[in-house]
């Protein structure tokens, strides 16, 4: 229960502002924004769990969220399966891929599961073009249907909006209660060392496989909402470039904080809307972002913010500290 | 299918497989050393390739001048990165390092764009592109170019490291750090040395592949995940194996595209890459090895 009382402040005034958000927006564009900004705050916060926690990379988290979107767009669309069929299906295949590879990767250094996470990046970007029949290739997959639940269409903007809001938040929770249970304090000392964790006792394979699946798994779950939203998903959404930017959201917000995940993945989505050459300067401003970061600001914006005014997020304690 | 045939696939997928082991050879270096995988190593092959594009296009520089002032410019363009990205860090974690590495590949990738564009460039073939027929198959000449220099890159490192004070010292770094020096080499010389050299295998690569598979500014993604697919088949951390490697998923590759499918093409290597994780994660040359603590 103290956990939940040390982030019941940060959890409420969090959904009090996605409340009113929208009341604040001068138009209904940016809520549209704000969606995307939120499915891809889900992601960030399960990778951020794994980076800063685990202290795993992925490269391949856009496969997961592809995973979820292509398998709940084709078991609705084309096999006429009911939403909470190919909601459940769409984590379902996220869950598994993850499964499988991290087994045999996690129980090697960091570098293999970076490299075996990149691959099946590139292999689920080249299935998604190839299997025409299946995903409509290259040109994309239309016509899935928005998203019901319980007899309710999500229709308006707002309603997704709300949705997605309310999904987000409950992922929030959920991580910041996993990173004050027994779990995360272990995942914690995996962090630190993992032959000390291993000597006291902590089964360092099996966390490592959890977290990488839960992460996983939420970056399923978003992207199911992602395929429900748009109505249409595409092999270019879920490629190395997705990838590499959600990497960059979560080292930019700090990556053993869940809220500087969220940070990070809604200051990056929403940032393209007001640079007008972003297009072009993307590449350079992501790699600028990554090494400066690391090299300057290890705990990202979070741990900035908490260095200079004392205050602490919900994140864990600064590694300064120490 | 004729043997003409498969002596074909088997010559294309050593010269795609020699480009593979170069970069192969550019991780194995800097991950002996420092033991970081420098995930910007394809990126000095795409640098290799696009500088001597684009000098060969300047009036009054011919084709090897052109290539041996790329190859020196991303040779220094490796010696910055290190003084400027790793060495400041030298104590950060893994996963950090790895951060760093990719930051400096998506920048370069970044700048390459911004001033070349994206379009892709070919650099024209050393010397004429009127094929050679060996036993029924067509070979261009510069495939042939391609594998002599490998090897004498291969052959000039393996007397690099076993015959010269610098090598020596550069292989006592990966034994042991500490130990190296303690003996009086110089550590951050020997880490500067191996980012150089990396950056120098590579950017050859980059150069004499250009003529036959094009280049632009995003072929350092797949090639550095194909040379790192290639380390792991020879085993990390071994050079020749690494090389080795290379090879071998260049035939397998270049046969999976002529006898299965061609759209799958890329996924071959990294489908072997996670069986490989799965069953042998040592390599196909390596041992098993026990973790120090």
């Amino acid at each position: 229960m103290s956990g939940f009382k040390k982030n019941a402040a940060g959890l409420t005034a969090f959904a009090l502002l996605v409340l009113v958000l929208p009341y604040l927006l001068p138009n209904e564009y940016y809520v549209n924004t704000l969606i995307f900004a939120f499915l891809n705050a889900i992601i960030v916060v399960g990778l951020n769990l794994l980076m800063g926690y685990a202290g795993q990379i992925s490269l391949g988290h856009g496969a997961f969220y592809g995973l979820g979107a292509y398998t709940s767009a084709i078991a609705t669309a084309t096999y006429g399966l009911p939403m909470g069929a190919g909601l459940v299906l769409g984590i379902a295949v996220a869950v598994v891929a993850a499964y499988l590879i991290g087994i045999p990767t996690l129980k090697l250094t960091g570098h293999y599961l970076a490299m075996a996470t990149l691959g099946i990046g590139v292999i689920a970007y080249i299935f998604f073009n190839q299997t025409i029949e299946l995903t409509g290739g290259p040109n994309g997959f239309t016509g899935i249907p928005r998203l019901k639940l319980f007899g309710y269409e999500f229709e308006s903007d707002l309603s997704y909006y709300y949705l997605v809001g309310g999904v987000l938040t409950l992922v929030v929770l959920f991580s910041l209660n996993l990173i004050d249970s027994k779990l995360g304090r272990a995942l914690r000392a995996i962090h630190t060392s993992e032959k000390a964790a291993q000597v006291s006792g902590i089964d360092i394979a099996r966390f490592k496989l959890f977290i990488f699946v839960l992460s996983a798994a939420f970056a399923g779950f978003a992207g199911v909402l992602y395929a429900h939203y748009l109505g249409f998903v595409a092999p270019s959404s879920f490629g190395f470039h997705f990838s590499v930017t959600l990497i960059v959201m979560s080292v930019l917000g700090g990556m053993a904080n869940v809220w500087g995940g969220v940070a990070g993945a809604v200051f990056l989505t929403v940032l393209p809307e007001f640079l007008r050459a972003f297009e072009d300067i993307e590449s350079i401003i992501y790699g600028g972002i990554l090494i400066v970061c690391v090299m300057f600001l290890p705990e990202g914006i979070a741990g900035g913010i908490t260095k200079l005014t004392g205050f602490r997020p919900g994140g864990r304690k600064a590694d300064a500290e120490k | 299918m004729e043997l003409s045939s498969y002596l074909q696939f088997f010559i294309s997928g050593l010269t795609v497989g020699s480009a593979y082991g170069l970069t192969a050879l550019g991780f194995t270096i800097i991950f002996n050393t420092t033991g970081v995988i420098n995930f910007a190593q394809g990126e000095f092959v795409m640098i290799g390739g696009m500088l001597s594009v684009f000098l060969v296009r300047l009036p009054g520089i011919d084709l090897l001048p052109a290539i041996l002032l790329a190859v020196a410019i991303t040779t220094a363009i490796g010696a910055l990165i290190e003084r400027f990205t790793i060495r400041p860090v030298k104590n950060a974690s893994v996963i950090n390092l790895i951060i760093i590495t990719i930051g400096v590949s998506i920048l370069a990738r970044g700048l390459a764009m911004l001033w070349w564009g994206k379009d892709t460039f070919a650099l024209p073939h050393f010397s004429g592109i009127t094929p050679i027929n060996i036993l029924g198959a067509f070979i261009l000449p510069q495939s042939l170019w391609i594998l002599a220099i490998t090897l004498t890159l291969l052959v000039i490192l393996k007397v690099f490291f076993t015959h010269t004070i610098f090598g020596k010292g550069m292989l006592a770094c990966s034994f042991d750090r500490k130990a190296a020096w303690l003996v009086g080499i110089g550590v951050e010389k020997m880490v500067l040395f191996s980012f150089m050299i990396s950056a120098f295998v590579g950017a050859v690569g980059g150069a004499i592949l250009a003529p036959i598979t094009m280049t632009s500014f995003d072929v350092g993604i797949l090639l550095g995940l194909k040379g790192f697919a290639a380390c792991i088949v020879g085993g990390l951390g071994n050079p020749f194996g690494a090389a080795a490697g290379g090879l071998i998923l260049g035939v397998l590759e270049s046969f999976g595209a002529g006898l299965v499918s061609s759209a799958y093409k890329d996924a071959i290597t990294f489908i072997i890459l996670l069986l490989l994780l799965f069953i042998k994660p040592s390599g196909l040359f390596g041992r098993a090895d026990t973790e120090r603590v």
